[in-house]
């Protein structure tokens, strides 16, 4: 567990949790989506932090994690294949896909490439002419614009052998699906900042309006999610259900519209499958007509790939705010990062991966004996 | 992969039509495209995502979040070799723990 003084500015944090502990009244379930949020909450040990009052649900908002299998899947299948040079970022290598993952097939001969950006795996293709090169393009609406960039430079820099594996989702109706949900608890949301860099906050009114839920923009360095969290329950205290923003360096109101008239180039909005979730109508985009040269699912014939989900892992549960990480039976003993049985457990971002990293000592796993889960 | 981190601009230039820089994180350089904040500036700051400038940000904000992000070893992470830190996590697994992977 961690200690206020470890903040950058302690003074500040004590003064925004005095606000929360003085400002709550009953009890309330905040969602924070993004998983960069998630982990600044228990590393820094925020939750325990804030009024009992006040629980924080973690939300669906790791991009690696939400990575359907089947992609996954079609990922290792094509990064298998002779002539292909496949290039990621680096937190994908140790996704588990039904039986392997990507570090494993590059030890048995696979030219799998690691790449900071997706304009270096375009720059590989430019330098290898005769390979296919095909990147992985995963991601929220913050690395969907750099995906769709890459793939407008290739289009006109006629670049043929290049293309993208996508695998894009948007946060807004990740939102619409959790609030829809029977077993729903959220009674506000602390929206991902770096998503709204890029989207600006157009499309969260009618969600708050609609669910009566208030929405707060919010960074994710420890004091911005306190900030956040102090917004969201001075809301809910005053039943008010608003935008607010409590990330204005970083997030302006209309986003960065350069990169959202990109994405509405290069992609089209379509249903998508979420790891461990299922389908969510109109929750990903994939490449628009246009590029179609582009998609390597075009390009390479992946159908019929048969996955297979360890049937121990509950992170669908995880991502959807119903169960704890260290609730899950596999936690720490089946599932750790050096044997991962989901990709929460792997990601840098993941919660059973923050869980595993900060709590693991002060947690205890569910007993052996209980009940398996189907 | 979903860190964005801030960075200050070092040079701009075009190449095959595109506005690239060279862009300094706390000590890292690395080449980032300014397609989406196309009249940044040398010496400005901008958060960048995966190679990409994405907004702007201002210069105290910035410093204070790259400390941070180098306390917390996350510089580290974001910048370091992948291919080490995916087989620290075990990119092969104990015999006896394989059936355990199924
Ligand atoms: S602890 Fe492991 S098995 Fe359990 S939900 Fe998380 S990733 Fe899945």
């Amino acid at each position: 567990m961690k200690y206020i003084d470890e903040f950058q500015d302690p003074d500040l944090a004590r003064r925004l949790l005095d606000d929360i502990h003085s400002t709550v009244t009953r009890p309330w379930a905040l969602m924070e989506v993004c998983g960069g949020q998630t982990h600044t909450i228990i590393r820094h040990g925020i939750d325990q932090l804030l009024p009992e009052q006040v629980e924080l649900i973690h939300g669906p908002g790791c991009p690696v994690c939400v990575t359907p299998l089947e992609v996954i899947d079609k990922a290792l299948e094509i990064a298998s294949r002779p002539g292909v040079i496949f290039c990621s970022f680096g937190d994908m290598l140790r996704v588990p896909g039904t039986g392997r993952d990507l570090f494993q097939v590059r030890g048995a001969g696979g030219d799998v490439r690691v790449v900071y950006s997706p304009l270096d795996a375009l720059r590989i293709a430019q330098q290898n002419p005769d390979r296919e090169v095909v990147f992985f393009g995963i991601g929220f609406e913050t690395t969907a614009p750099p995906n769709a960039m890459t793939v407008y430079q290739a289009r006109r820099l006629g670049i043929r052998n290049f293309s993208l594996l996508v695998s894009h989702v948007r946060v807004p109706p990740a939102i619409e699906a959790i609030m829809q949900s029977p077993n729903c608890r959220v009674q506000g949301f602390l929206a991902a900042g770096h998503v709204c860099s890029v989207m600006g906050v157009e499309e969260y009114p009618e969600l708050a309006e609609r669910f009566r839920v208030p929405i707060v923009v919010t960074g994710f360095e420890p004091l911005d999610i306190l900030e956040g969290v102090r917004r969201t329950v001075a809301q809910l205290e005053r039943g008010e259900h608003t935008v607010d923003n409590a990330y204005p360096r970083a997030v302006r109101p209309e986003g960065n519209a350069a990169a959202r008239a990109m994405l509405e180039d290069v992609f089209e909005v379509t249903d998508r499958a979420w790891r461990g979730i299922g389908v969510i109508p109109d929750s990903g985009w994939r490449l628009s007509a246009k590029y179609r040269d582009h998609d390597a699912e075009h390009r390479f014939s992946v159908e019929g790939i048969q996955t297979r989900e360890p049937a121990e892992c509950r992170s669908g549960e995880v991502l959807q705010g119903l169960l704890k990480p260290h609730e899950c039976e596999a936690f720490g003993t089946l599932c750790t990062p050096r044997t991962p049985l989901g990709a929460t457990m792997v990601s840098s971002e993941g919660a059973c991966a923050a869980y595993y990293l900060y709590r693991r000592l002060e947690l205890t796993p569910a007993p052996r004996e209980a009940s398996p889960v189907v | 992969m979903c860190l964005a981190v801030p960075g200050r601009v070092l040079d701009i230039e075009e190449r095959d039509g595109t506005r690239m820089a060279n862009v300094d994180f706390g000590g890292v350089v690395k080449e980032v495209c300014l397609e989406y904040l196309p009249d940044l500036q040398v010496g400005e700051y901008a958060i960048v995502h995966v190679g990409f400038a994405l907004q702007r940000l201002d210069e105290e904000s910035a410093k204070q979040t790259l400390e941070l992000f180098a306390t917390l070893g996350m510089l580290q992470e974001e910048f370091g070799d992948p291919w080490e830190m995916a087989a620290e996590a075990g990119g092969t697994l104990p015999p006896e723990e394989e059936g355990a992977r199924r």
